[in-house]
């Protein structure tokens, strides 16, 4: 049995116009140590995917198992980079950290929490801005606050939730080659969501591409048979690079065009560009 | 001369010597008995150029007739706060809570001080608790209210926050839910402390205690109208003062 199983994962949302369908049926495995991605188009609804698995919204059928346990709850060991970050203003990034390590630690003494929290920092790389508020940050300082946080809860999966969506390319591939350092020392168990196909093939080991809504589904996992370390030059010249490239593009590209010569019930949501 | 001299200096002077010229010349010829600016000043001067002067129980210096008002309006405002700050949370948190209280609140938001003033004196017998219970009752309701819209408006992705790292209620309460409602809460202090000011010139024109509204009340029974002037003024002044102050705390927590 895999670390992390999810079957038959349905979803609808009940609102003034009637019930939209979000999730029809998502079926994933995940294994420990693995980082594996979920690649959709906006609005086919990845984040009710992750909300799901957090525990923070209950499914209406399904069953998400992780290390064999039930997901009845939300709960530190599916730590969570949620896309907006969720700093809380009022802390400074080092109380931001400190909260989640508190959390996760209770019974740690006072001296290995500050301990760890001063190491969550340093590997993020903020540790000259550890006393700054969120406020006073840079969007990309911002999600390191909470990649930091979410890596405190010492997670035995780490969600994140399109984490670089609201950067500019070039903080983006920053923090991309920062993860990829960091899931290279740490070895954690990922769940990436994102809407970048060129991300996804980037960090993961495995992709899994999303039907477009509604009654969105998981396709088959698409394997990134690129060797690690990953630079980024060059990477895209790789055969293997282009193959699960093309994988991914064709079954979204596919897909999209199928929904929309059925015909929606009603307007599908506007979609960002696959590139 | 700097624009900027020019709009916050000389226009609202502009603006008072406006009003000072209308206030002469509805003296001199609507209303004789209203005292002129002229006559206000040289009626006045004593309690405003020595503060501290005590002649008799209602025939004080400003300084000290402000100082008994401030000292009750203190006291009903701290008790306001300190009743309607925790009425407020339960309100937002608790939807039992709401549902039980809510329409007793806004039940009692709109009655005046006037109606309150007598009820206080028949529970308590004296004029001070009498004063600072009015003072307490009325001044409450922007606390609660803006404490529990407060707490009702935290954005989920901080409660969120708090769920998936399974904080106990109290730990949530505190590092969560009070930082986030605190911008809400000294909004409502600030229109409290208003309120608080607003009301003390009733309850001390009624129960007749010293300070700026009971000396307002004995001078115009005394006949004395240019001391009416002097007294609306200070009022005036201070409570806005106590807004500029309220605003600057405000301020100060909305940034952190």
């Amino acid at each position: 049995m895999a670390y992390l199983e999810v079957r038959g994962l349905r979803k609808s949302y009940r609102a003034r116009g009637g019930v939209t369908p979000v999730l029809g049926g998502v079926d994933l495995t995940l294994d420990e140590g693995e980082f594996v991605a979920v690649v959709g188009y906006s609005g086919s609804g990845k984040t009710t995917l992750v909300s799901l698995i957090a525990g923070l919204v209950t499914p209406d059928a399904g069953e998400i198992r992780l290390d064999g346990a039930p997901v009845t709850e939300p709960g530190p060991e599916r730590g969570i980079v949620f896309q907006q970050y969720s700093l809380l203003p009022w802390l400074s990034v080092r109380s931001n950290v400190a909260l989640a390590v508190d959390a996760v630690n209770p019974t740690l003494p006072a001296s290995a929490r500050r301990r760890l929290t001063d190491e969550l920092i340093a590997l993020v790389n903020l540790t000259p801005a550890a006393w700054k508020r969120p406020r006073e940050l840079s969007g990309g300082m911002r999600q390191r606050v909470a990649v930091a946080r979410g890596l405190a809860m010492q997670p035995k999966l780490l969600l994140m939730d399109e984490p670089f969506s609201a950067l500019d390319a070039l903080t983006r591939a920053t923090l991309q080659d920062e993860l990829l350092r960091i899931w290279g020392e740490r070895r954690t168990t990922v769940m990436l969501i994102t809407n970048d196909v060129d991300e996804a093939i980037l960090l993961a080991d495995r992709i899994y591409p999303m039907t477009p809504g509604p009654n969105a589904v998981l396709g088959p996992a698409i394997e990134v048979g690129l060797p690690r370390p990953r630079p980024r030059r060059h990477m895209s010249l790789e055969p293997a690079y282009q193959k699960a490239r093309q994988a991914l593009v064709e079954f979204l590209r596919g897909r999209s065009r199928l929904a929309s010569t059925a015909g929606h019930p009603r307007e599908p949501r506007p979609r960002a560009p696959i590139q | 001369m700097p624009i900027d001299t020019y709009q916050k200096v000389i226009l609202p002077l502009l603006g008072a010597a406006g009003v000072l010229v209308v206030w002469a010349i509805v003296s001199a010829t609507l209303a004789p008995d209203l005292p002129s600016p002229l006559r206000t000043w040289q009626e006045s001067r004593r309690y405003i150029l020595d503060p501290f002067f005590k002649d008799g129980e209602m025939n004080q210096g400003m300084g000290r007739l402000a100082f008994y008002s401030l000292v009750r309006v203190g006291k009903g405002f701290a008790l306001a706060l300190a009743i309607g700050t925790p009425i407020g949370f339960l309100l937002g948190l608790s939807r039992r809570f709401h549902q039980s209280f809510d329409p007793i609140v806004q039940f009692m938001r709109p009655i005046s001080p006037l109606a309150w003033l007598p009820l206080g004196l028949v529970i308590f017998q004296k004029s001070e608790p009498a004063a600072i219970f009015t003072i307490a009752l009325c001044a409450m309701w922007p606390t609660v209210i803006n404490t529990a819209v407060g707490v009702r408006s935290i954005s989920q992705d901080y409660l969120n926050v708090g769920r998936v790292l399974k904080l106990s209620r109290t730990t949530t309460l505190r590092r969560i839910v009070i930082p986030a409602t605190l911008p809400y809460v000294f909004t409502g202090y600030r229109l409290s402390l208003g309120l608080a000011w607003l009301v003390i010139v009733a309850s001390e024109m009624l129960t007749g205690t010293p300070g700026v509204g009971g000396f307002l009340w004995q001078e115009y029974n005394s006949l004395v109208y240019s001391h009416i002037i002097l007294s609306v003024l200070t009022i005036g002044a201070i409570g806005f003062v106590l807004d500029r102050l309220m605003g600057l705390v405000e301020a100060r927590v909305r940034i952190s």
